[in-house]
Parts: C-alpha cells; sequence; structure tokens
C-alpha cells in the first residue's frame, strides 16, 4: 500500500499491528519510489478486510501494487557512542544523545529531511520518557529513522 | 554573490527570497526573522560570518517554512525551477528540503539554463535526491558523515533509511565507502566526508584528512556539520578554489569547535559565535588572504 506521506504510513502501521495483520513496513518498489518514501507491505488476499479497517479509520492509501521481488528494508544496525555523562544512539543517518545523569534529551544531529529541526525542537530539553516520540510528530524516512535510535536509546538507558 | 536553499521548522514561515544578515541570535531575510538552530539557519548564520569577516555581500537565501510533510518544499521546487534561469551566482548550496527526484530533475535543469553554472554544492535532503536522481556527478561537492557516505556507496538506497546493513559494517574503511560512491557515480566532484577526522576525497581516492584538532563531542551536536557545509559554501561562493576551500573549512571548523570547549549537550548556537574568531586566528596563524 502506497501513501501520500510517510505519516500516513506510521497512522497504518500503528492501526493494523494493533489489528494484528501481518504487515511490515517496507521501501517501495524502484518504479513507484519519489525519495522519501514507505510503503506497507501485507497478504493481498487479506486486502479487502484491511482497506476496510483503514476505511474506519479515515485513512485511503494512494494505491495498491502488487509486489513480487524483495522490497528494501529499514536500517536495523545501531551505533552507540558512551561519552561518559552523555549516550549517543545513532540509526542510518540519525543521532540521538542523552545525559544519562538527568536521562534529558540533549541533543538530535544528522538527517537531511525538513522534520529533523522540528523534532530537535521539540525533543531537546526534554526527560526521555517524556519527550514526544519521533513517530507520533514526524514525517519522513530521516523521521523514522530516530524513532528507531529513540527505541534502542530506552532499550540502551533501561538495562 | 552565492545563494543558500533550505528550510525553516516553521509551517507557517512564508517563501522567502533575499540576502541575509544577522542580529544578534537570529538571522534576518527580508522582513522575516529565524531562530538560529540545526538545519539551514546554522548554515547561513555561518556563512554570514564568514562573508562579514571578509566584508563581502552577503549571501542570498531560498528558504520556506516545512516540517516535513513537503508542502513548503515542493512550493520552493517550484520557485526554484521558474527563477533559477534568471539568476547569477558564483555558488548555489542546496540543504535541508523533502527529497524528492522528479522536483530535483526539473531545478537541475533551471540550473543548467543559467547564464554561468555555479559552484554546485549538495548537503542533507536534496543530496539524497541528487544520488537518486543518478545525477550525482553535476554537483561539485557532497558534505555527507559517515552514515550518509554509506548511503552513497550503496548503489540501491534510495535514501539512508534503506542503507543495507553489509555496507554499515565498513564503516571503518571510510576509503573503499568512497571508492563505492565514485564507482557507481553516486558522488559528486568531490566528497568531504564529515566525521571524527575529516575526509576530502575525489574519483582518484581520498585527498586530503583533517584530524585536529580533535573534539569527539561535536558528532552528537546537531548542526555542526551544517558549520562545515556553510563555511564551503561561503568560501567556495567568495571565488576560493573548490579543494582548498574543502580543506579550510575543515580545519576552520575545528578551531571554532575547540574555542566552544563543547560537551555533548552544547547547542550549535554557542559554537557558532565562536566562528569570527577561528576565522581571525585561521587566516593570520597561517598568513593567508581569502
Amino acid at each position: 500500500m502506497v501513501f501520500e506521506n510517510t505519516s500516513e504510513v506510521i497512522r497504518c502501521e500503528t492501526i493494523l499491528k494493533k489489528g494484528d495483520w501481518r504487515i511490515r513496513v517496507m521501501g517501495p518498489p524502484p518504479e513507484i519510489r519519489t525519495g522519501c518514501d514507505l510503503v506497507i507491505e501485507f497478504p493481498l488476499i487479506e486486502e479487502l478486510e484491511i482497506l476496510r479497517a483503514l476505511e474506519t479509520e479515515n485513512i485511503f492509501p494512494l494505491k495498491v501494487v502488487p509486489v513480487s521481488g524483495p522490497l528494501l528494508e529499514p536500517v536495523n544496525i545501531f551505533f552507540t557512542k558512551d561519552y561518559g555523562q552523555f549516550l549517543m544512539v545513532r540509526a542510518a543517518n540519525m543521532k540521538i544523545t542523552v545525559d544519562k545523569t538527568s536521562m534529558t534529551v540533549v541533543n538530535i544531529s544528522g538527517g537531511g529531511c525538513p522534520d529533523v529541526p522540528y523534532l530537535a525542537g521539540e525533543m531537546i530539553g526534554k526527560p526521555l520518557d517524556e519527550a514526544p516520540a519521533p513517530r507520533s510528530i514526524g514525517h519522513t524516512l530521516c523521521g523514522y529513522a530516530l524513532q528507531l535510535a529513540y527505541e534502542e536509546m530506552i532499550r540502551k538507558c533501561s538495562q | 554573490m552565492f545563494a543558500i536553499v533550505g528550510t525553516v521548522p516553521n509551517e507557517n514561515f512564508p517563501l522567502t527570497c533575499g540576502p541575509v544578515t544577522l542580529s544578534g541570535r537570529k538571522l534576518i531575510i527580508e522582513n522575516q526573522t529565524v531562530d538560529i538552530n540545526r538545519g539551514t539557519p546554522a548554515l547561513l548564520a555561518t556563512a554570514v560570518q564568514v562573508c562579514e569577516f571578509f566584508d563581502a555581500q552577503p549571501p542570498v537565501a531560498y528558504l520556506i517554512g516545512d516540517i516535513g510533510r513537503g508542502a513548503g518544499s515542493r512550493k520552493l521546487y517550484a520557485y526554484l525551477e521558474k527563477t533559477l534561469p534568471g539568476r547569477e551566482y558564483d555558488g548555489l548550496t542546496f540543504h535541508y528540503i523533502q527529497p524528492d527526484v522528479d522536483w530535483h530533475n526539473r531545478v537541475l535543469f533551471a540550473v543548467s539554463e543559467m547564464s554561468e553554472r555555479p559552484v554546485l554544492i549538495a548537503d542533507a535532503g536534496f543530496m539524497y535526491a541528487a544520488k537518486m536522481s543518478g545525477q550525482a556527478d553535476a554537483y561539485d561537492v557532497f558534505t555527507p558523515d559517515i552514515g550518509e557516505l554509506a548511503f552513497l556507496a550503496d548503489e540501491s538506497a534510495p535514501h539512508p533509511f534503506y542503507t543495507r546493513g553489509f555496507i554499515f559494517h565498513e564503516e571503518n574503511r571510510v576509503s573503499e565507502l568512497i571508492a563505492k560512491a565514485y564507482q557507481y557515480s553516486n558522488a559528486a566532484r568531490y566528497l568531504l566526508v564529515k566525521g571524527e577526522q575529516d575526509i576530502l576525497a575525489d574519483a582518484t581516492g581520498i585527498l586530503k584528512i583533517v584530524s585536529e584538532p580533535m573534539i569527539p563531542s561535536l558528532e552528537a551536536i546537531g548542526g555542526t556539520g551544517d558549520i562545515i557545509t556553510g563555511l564551503v559554501a561561503a568560501l567556495t561562493g567568495m571565488g576560493k578554489d573548490v579543494q582548498a576551500a574543502c580543506i579550510y573549512s575543515s580545519i576552520i571548523s575545528r578551531m571554532v569547535g575547540e574555542m566552544a570547549e563543547p560537551d555533548p549537550g552544547t547547542q550549535v548556537i554557542d559554537i557558532i559565535k565562536q566562528i569570527p574568531e577561528s576565522l581571525k586566528r585561521f587566516y593570520s596563524e597561517n598568513h593567508l588572504n581569502l
């Protein structure tokens, strides 16, 4: 399923995962890529039911495209740098840094999509558990990458 | 004269084009003010200070508000397509913008219709679109960080978010990533890779490594890469040779970082304000002119 923007993909993912649908967030096939996009991969046989579930939430995919080859997968490797008082986690091109003593987000770095400065403005200075999750206010793949770094940071900080 | 294209994180910020000046911790463009923070405002603030230092004309900014929904970016792309053929710039730097291959191609075509081809620099979202378009070699400089270099080296990734894992494992082999980026024509004439060491390369390989002064905290601070790109934009826009401008920019940005005595929680505005003093030190210590 292809959507207008990444925020709609994220909304769709949230709804369908709550309903236990077998879906994955993936990269679009080459013929429909525009530059900053995600798609939802789902079993074609469940198309009608899934579209009905989304319709009740006022979400309408731009199109549904059958794919036969493998789709690109989101990044799943994280790099961590420990500065002593501060911890930085990087996912793809996005970095988040937290002050370990106060558990406050102190910096967000990297990225190239326009929601990165916006996300930084909304998250920096807030405790990790009170800062808005990037997926709740971000709109792009950089926002999604920051979400992955943010989740990894929470995991590291709760160990 | 040179121009800088990008976005600011405020949806209500209108499409604005004009020379930029600094007033305290804000940028002034036409009748608009912009807070100096990570992203295009950090790049602009850097470039403005370089121009002030050399008593040169300030950069022209093309700015619009966008928080990632893309509407502002598309309006900016359309304005560039319409107006660039009639403009004359020595340098043109493209920065934070929603990556869109079709719009990128239209803007690049508009650049080709300018009477003189400017030095073309791309970073952030515009660099992603340039790589995906297959026209990376139309640019003079890309300024990726290490994660973005891995993306340039991965011939199948349309965005850093999809860089394949085995490429990331080559992070400590930067020269191989650079070679791959050139092998698949996914690099500009020069790559200035920003990181613990700044590495300048072209299709023949690594040209220069700048690693001193070493300030590890800078990697965590959002906007420090924008300072380097702003320095390159300003120096090339004032006529400096591209290769020398990249090397100077890397050294000056490290001096700026050192003078700010940062930790990973420092904000970029507190680093940017060290730029005039760093320029003074760099040019006087090295007995250089522009």
